[in-house]
């Protein structure tokens, strides 16, 4: 009884926040035109090729993306496991993109590495006849998502590295396992489950790609993500209901990708006993 | 089976010297310990042996080849840690299997090397638990199977009884000594504890900041301390500053305001040297007499029961504590008269600064 009181700040919060909004978006997306209830937006979403294409639009950014900023923040945080000099300066430098918050960086990219960017006057310079447009293209978004993703990820890899025990490698080590040894039979097993919430974490924020698909991208073709096409249905078509039924797509999407990543993450446990910390220390 | 192993190592790390110029030839099947207080360098050193460390300066040669060199893979050591560090992920069989498997060894040669070393450490039918369903003192027997199943040239063991409670420490030392002399090993220990050190070694080697101390067999550090450190290190709580009178082969005589003390000399001592007298606790008895060559008298401050004896501390007349264990209960603030046997009292060089 107790509890059930202590319980309902947070169930207040969740029904008000959450399952209200979600709940009242799905039925949304089912009565277009306020009538009956009927599949007629995801029917229309589906068969409307410009609009079908920005699952695979989206999907072209958001997987590619999260296997390099996976892949690239592991290597990094693995290499630094033992700790090295300016690590602290090296964290603060990474942790400016997540502060400044996507506009910012966004604005930088295009200062940076835009067709008249510092990047491109400097191979210009350098006697490139004609430098590569890396903005307001797929180029672009993945250099923003990259830019805003790989810090949340390294760090998130960097704390998760960190609390293995070094007795774990030292031992291995000497038990004759090499560099590769090591990784593949010591510390990737126990790192796997960190990389996998990583990886949806990144995946899911990939997915939802917005601000950067517009300012850094080519919203009307090349990068026209499916957040934006909700986006151009609420506030361009003012037919919320469709552009509900789009945001419904989306959170499928996502949640199958957060599917695929768990399945292929207990595959690769093997063991079924793969946690962290399971040894007494 | 390896015939010797000789090193010679320094290490720094930025402007603090870990060990300074650390020399030892360990013998084969020899069981050599570091024994210090922490911060002495004794881990350091083992993990410069396995590789985990490289030395600033030095070198290690195993049976006259030069190892220091090698990536510890490479070196065929086994270590056994404080902490155990047993791979979490992986059952007990995996995790004695361990070594041999990186080593590519076939499946079907693994499992009777696995539970032969299983056997040896009395842990058959444990194969297929984590090491987290184990207690300590069977993680301790997995990580010392995982250790030697690797057939390892020399065995390293960092502290390995300082996680047990008593009891367990007690017959894990024992299963270390026994296997130690079965298999043939040359093993090198590390502690801060001076029983594991006596019962466990064929010599011990005390650190300190870096540097050897003293060296030898257990009863020589035990009965023949050569600095105020090392007594300190073994027991003799109790030291009287005094004045060398005499000094003949090895007994020397020291005395200080009020009395006379006749002990053992291991460091060359001239007449009127300022020295120290040092002697355990459980070495002092009471006087027969009141007067005589090594007694002192003072009053009962303290007492307390230890079941086989009892604990006293006394004020001597000079203001100094002396520490005894005595067969029989005293009464506090009774006076005493106690007899510190000349053979059990080491005088020592004062000069040392290491109390």
């Amino acid at each position: 009884m107790r509890l059930a009181v202590l319980l309902l700040p947070s169930v207040a919060y969740l029904l008000v926040m959450f399952v209200f909004p979600f709940a009242y978006g799905v039925l949304l997306s089912l009565t277009p035109g306020a009538g009956a209830l009927s599949l007629a937006n995801y029917l229309a979403f589906f068969l409307d090729p410009w609009q079908a294409r920005t699952i695979w639009v989206t999907a072209s950014i958001a997987v590619p993306n999260t296997l390099v900023t996976v892949l690239l923040a592991l290597s990094v945080a693995y290499s630094m496991r033992h700790g090295i000099r300016g690590e602290r300066a090296i964290t603060a430098a990474l942790v400016l993109p997540i502060a400044l918050g996507t506009v910012l960086v966004a604005e930088g990219i295009n200062g940076f590495y835009g067709p008249k960017g510092w990047l491109n006057q400097a191979l210009v310079g350098l006697g490139v006849p004609e430098p590569p447009r890396l903005t307001h293209n797929y180029t672009g978004v993945m250099i923003a998502l990259f830019v805003q993703h790989f810090p949340f990820c390294f760090l998130m890899l960097l704390g998760y590295i960190s609390g293995i025990d070094p007795a774990l490698e030292a031992s291995a080590r000497v038990l004759g396992a090499g560099a590769w040894a090591v990784f593949r039979r010591v510390m990737w097993p126990l790192i796997a489950p960190g990389v996998a919430i990583a990886g949806a974490l990144v995946f899911v924020m990939n997915f939802g790609v917005f601000p950067s698909a517009v300012l850094v991208g080519q919203p009307a073709g090349a990068t026209r993500t499916i957040a934006i096409a909700a986006y151009q249905q609420a506030f361009e078509h003012s037919d919320m209901s469709m552009a509900s039924a789009i945001a419904v797509v989306m959170g499928g999407c996502q949640l199958a990708g957060l599917a695929l990543i768990l399945v292929l993450r207990r595959r690769m446990a093997g063991t079924g006993v793969a946690t962290m910390g399971a040894g007494k220390r | 089976m390896i015939t010797s192993l000789a090193f010679r190592l320094t290490k720094r790390f930025g402007a603090k010297i870990v060990l300074d110029d650390l020399a030892l030839e360990v013998r084969g099947r020899e069981f050599v310990t570091f024994l210090g207080p922490s911060g002495c360098g004794k881990s350091t050193a083992l993990n410069l042996l396995a590789g985990l460390l490289p030395p600033t300066a030095g070198e290690i040669r195993l049976d006259g080849f030069r190892i220091d060199g090698l990536p510890p893979e490479r070196r065929g050591f086994g270590m056994v840690f404080q902490n155990y560090a047993l791979f979490p992920h992986l059952t007990v069989g995996a995790n004695v299997a361990f070594g041999l498997a990186v080593r590519g060894l076939a499946k079907a040669e693994l499992a009777p090397r696995v539970r032969r070393m299983l056997e040896l450490v009395r842990l058959i039918g444990l194969e297929d638990r984590y090491p987290g369903q184990l207690s300590g003192g069977q993680q301790q027997r997995v990580a010392i199977a995982r250790a030697l199943a690797v057939e390892p040239r020399l065995l390293l063991l960092d502290e390995p009884l300082s996680n047990l409670d008593a009891k367990l420490r007690l017959e894990m030392r024992g299963e270390i000594k026994r296997l130690h002399a079965e298999l043939g090993l040359t093993s090198i220990y590390v502690t801060h504890d001076q029983t594991e050190a006596l019962s466990l070694s064929d010599r011990i080697v005390v650190l300190r900041d870096g540097r050897v101390v003293q060296a030898g067999p257990p009863a020589e550090i035990h009965d023949r301390p050569r600095t105020l450190f090392v007594a300190d290190f073994m027991g003799y709580r109790n030291a009287f500053p005094v004045t060398v009178s005499s000094a003949e082969g090895d007994t020397v005589v020291g005395h200080a305001r009020d009395v006379t003390l006749r002990g053992l000399g291991v460091v060359a001592l001239a007449p009127g040297t300022a020295a120290v007298a040092v002697v355990r606790p459980e070495d002092v008895e009471v006087a027969a007499e009141s007067r005589g060559a090594n007694v002192v008298r003072g009053a009962v401050r303290f007492t307390e029961y230890l079941g086989r004896e009892h604990g006293v501390e006394i004020v001597l007349g000079t203001g100094q504590t002396l520490m005894a264990r005595l067969p029989r209960p005293v009464a506090v603030g009774s006076a005493l008269a106690l007899r510190l046997p000349p053979e059990r009292v080491v005088i020592l060089p004062a000069e040392d600064g290491a109390r």
